[in-house]
């Protein structure tokens, strides 16, 4: 009898079995530390998961199609979209009953403004016929297809029925196609017009450009950061407010002062006419350009790049290069082959803050960036509040976010994400 | 049919507002969205001020007008519209008109009627164009250009095609960054009538030839994105001519005293005015109709002209315009619509372009990124 309490499962002391009371103890303690981090996590849902779930979204769905013109559709699908004659008498009845059951929300307007994105001229062909269509009578008024075809003889062109057509699915790679300078208007896949192919390039720009910041601020960061973990602490402290100085200044007001400094009639143009190395006629054109932005994100970004190396340096312990140096190294191979290798964390640190920052910089680009200056993100803010085309908005954003992630991958293959320091 | 209720509503509302409990429905406050700046401190002395000492309701100034129509697309789509009355361009009043987000108005029973007895269809005449949009003034996109740069022995620039003439006039320009304006300038300075300019951007040939027009001057164009920037330009001697809307010309030139002149030639003209959201509830709506038939009435337009170099949008505030309200000058001469300043102006044709805005910007924003 005895042998049963003492072979059996363990108990507490209130007679409950210790696995079952432990677990109640930590569950106690998970939940504790849940409650804890409740805000953050609430935060980070509401002000981050959910709006992105929801650019993903807005860049595949187009219910708008299919919800304002149900039966136009369903007609639709009998019509052979290859041949070259326009769609049957169906097609034009389903119209007038769709539009009429349209009028009242004005959904074929937002509809024409939707499908206007894609094929020019639509918005005005759903406004007019809306304006028409409200008197007809639909039951007697037929046949529709002349009637259409007199407000507008667009309505009979089957380019315009294709591109209708191969946009009304509820989901749609329309916009993400549009964001890589493609189209389906005609119902297959191909390249837009090369006069209107904007977007590769602006990702490349963005790219190529962000990359070369990156290269400038370590050039310029990397012997300050040096210098600042190796100077005393009086004299490092006071180099430290120095770069930390410009961190504590409106980006606005920097950019600004980058626009006073750099144009054509400003200080520095004017110190070299004055100097007479540049001739008053012939000043140098630093903005407005790439230039402008590589200078002015270069200085904006640039403690983003020194802070990290700043505390990686701060670690490296000053003997290996002295030992380095005694068993016969140059200065040189002492830096090349044993402190730099050391400080490899933090400019991998740096890079991808710099680097991540700078690919979705907006305000600079805008402000100095002039026309071949100007980033994705440029694109996008007008896509939004110009355009109106927020499924584009949310297909360029996508992109970037993946591009954004698919580096950060190589990154963590090449260099090991575990190698990143902050400090 | 619920649009007409509405505004039958509408209208039955401000009726009681006007009646027994004007009180009750006039307490309180709204916000009113604009664009800020001198355009702002205009509306404020004309309408604002005057009306908020009639009726003691509060008015809360929203500077959003450039991102109006995102943000009411936002506000509907949120169920919650926060704002009351909002100023924007007449392309913009059209498009929120297009997509619901606009109320319809029967301007001659919610408006003012004119001064000198004409209907208030009447009085807003042209610039009635859209059933959502009532237009407070008329704005030019206009040219100014340094006088103290005028090469010696070249006459002054008149005109926006002045701005194309590099031999004459050497030295950078500003334009926007926007082909509105821009296309039609290249055509029109190209030797092409104003009627055929639109018909012609539609052709692949008429583009090739608006984009081979702004190539000679691209190189030395800088695109600007604010109306600020070309006055900062011209005042930093940055440029010799350049771009923007005439009321901040007027400022540099007139409240600044800066050495630069106006080339009025070949203007674009466009409107400005109110749209009513839709779905307010109907104390806010009563209040904001209240404000409405207050705030376009011929005096109310008239009086703005005494702030700001804009052209009242009805004609029966034209023989009111005085000077300007701080240095005494007569403003009649700095309206847009001055006679003497119409020398080839232009109206956009905004339903052109709400048509070919989407695909001509691509088109222009691939031909700058070249």
């Amino acid at each position: 009898m005895s042998d049963a309490s003492t072979t059996g499962p363990m108990r507490a002391a209130d007679g409950t079995l210790l696995k079952v009371s432990l677990a109640r103890a930590l569950r106690r303690q998970k939940l504790r530390a849940l409650m804890l981090i409740m805000p953050l996590l609430a935060f980070v849902l509401i002000g981050f998961v959910l709006p992105i779930g929801q650019m993903l979204m807005r860049s595949v769905e187009n219910d708008i199609v299919q919800d304002t013109l149900p039966l136009t559709i369903e007609a639709l699908q009998e019509w052979d979209s290859t041949s070259n004659e326009s769609p049957p008498e169906a097609v034009f009845t389903a119209l007038a009953i769709d539009l009429q059951a349209a009028l009242e929300s004005k959904s074929h307007t937002i509809l024409g403004r939707r499908l206007n994105f894609e094929y020019s001229g639509i918005t005005t062909l759903f406004r007019k016929a809306g304006r028409d269509v409200e008197d007809w009578n639909v039951e007697t008024d037929g046949p529709f297809r002349v009637r259409f075809e007199e407000i507008d003889e667009e309505w009979i062109d089957p380019t315009m029925w294709r591109a209708i057509l191969a946009y009304s699915g509820r989901y749609t790679a329309g916009y993400y196609l549009a964001a890589i300078d493609k189209t389906m208007v005609s119902g297959q896949i191909e390249n837009r017009p090369k006069n209107e192919s904007l977007h590769l390039m602006l990702f490349g720009r963005t790219a190529w450009v962000s990359i070369l910041i990156c290269f400038c601020t370590l050039l310029l960061g990397y012997p300050i950061a040096f210098l600042l973990s190796n100077l005393k602490a009086r004299h490092s402290n006071l180099l430290l407010i120095l770069v930390l100085l410009p961190f504590w200044t409106s980006l606005l007001v920097r950019t600004s002062a980058w626009k006073v400094l750099l144009q054509e009639q400003g200080v520095i143009n004017d110190i070299m006419v004055g100097i007479g190395i540049l001739a008053d006629d012939n000043r140098f054109q630093m903005i407005n350009n790439k230039l402008g932005v590589v200078i002015a994100m270069t200085h904006i970004l640039l403690p983003f790049m020194i802070l990290p190396l700043y505390s990686v340096m701060k670690t490296i312990p000053p003997t290996y290069v002295r030992a380095a140096k005694s068993l016969g190294a140059t200065d040189w191979t002492a830096f090349w082959r044993v402190y730099f290798p050391q400080s490899i964390p933090g400019i991998g640190a740096g890079a991808i803050l710099v680097f991540i920052l700078s690919v979705g910089y907006y305000i600079t680009p805008e402000l100095v960036g002039g026309p071949t200056g100007s980033f994705i993100s440029n694109r996008i803010a007008y896509q939004w509040s110009g355009a109106g085309n927020w499924g584009l908005v949310g297909a360029l954003g996508a992109i970037l976010l993946v591009a954004v992630l698919i580096l950060y991958w190589v990154y963590d293959k090449i260099v090991g994400i575990d190698n990143v320091k902050l400090g | 049919m619920t649009l007409t209720k509405m505004i039958i509503g509408a209208t039955s509302a401000i009726a009681l507002a006007g009646a027994a409990n004007a009180a009750a429905h006039m307490s309180g406050e709204m916000t009113i969205v604009s664009w800020g700046g001198a355009y702002s401190a205009s509306q404020q002395a004309a309408y604002h001020d005057p009306y908020i000492a009639n009726t003691g309701i509060a008015i809360l100034n929203d500077e959003s007008s450039g991102e109006a129509v995102a943000k009411l697309r936002a506000m509907n789509e949120a169920g919650n519209i926060t704002w009351d009355l909002v100023d924007v361009i007449a392309a913009d009043g059209m498009r929120l008109c297009d997509e619901g987000l606009a109320m319809e108005i029967d301007f001659d029973s919610m408006l003012a009627p004119g001064a000198d007895g004409s209907t208030a269809t009447e009085d807003f005449g042209e610039t009635l164009v859209s059933v959502c949009y009532i237009p407070q003034i008329v704005f030019s996109t206009t040219f100014g250009y340094r006088t103290d740069m005028v090469p010696e022995g070249a006459a002054a620039p008149t005109g926006a095609c002045d701005v194309f003439d590099m031999d004459t006039y050497p030295g950078r320009r500003s334009l926007e960054k926007r082909p509105i304006g821009n296309m039609e300038w290249a055509l029109i300075c190209d030797g092409v009538a104003i009627e055929d300019v639109y018909d012609m951007l539609e052709t692949d040939e008429g583009l090739e030839r608006a984009f081979a027009k702004l190539d000679t001057i691209k190189d030395m164009t800088i695109w600007w994105t604010a109306g600020a920037e070309t006055p900062q330009l011209l005042a930093d001697g940055e440029i010799f001519m350049g771009s923007t809307y005439n009321g901040r010309l007027f400022s540099v030139i007139a409240e600044q005293n800066q050495p630069i002149g106006m080339a009025w030639g070949n203007q674009m003209l466009d409107l400005d005015g109110w749209i009513v959201p839709t779905g307010l509830p109907d104390d806010r709506l009563a209040r904001v109709m209240d404000y409405l038939y207050f705030a376009t009435d011929t005096q109310r337009l008239a009086d703005q002209a005494a702030y700001i170099s804009y052209g009242p949008a009805r004609a029966s505030s034209a023989p009111l315009v005085g000077n300007h309200a701080t240095l005494g000058i007569p403003m009649a001469p700095h309206m847009p619509t001055n006679p003497e300043n119409m020398d080839g102006a232009f109206v956009t044709n905004y339903l052109w372009w709400a048509d070919y805005r989407d695909e001509m910007d691509a088109k222009f924003q691939a031909w700058l990124a070249q």
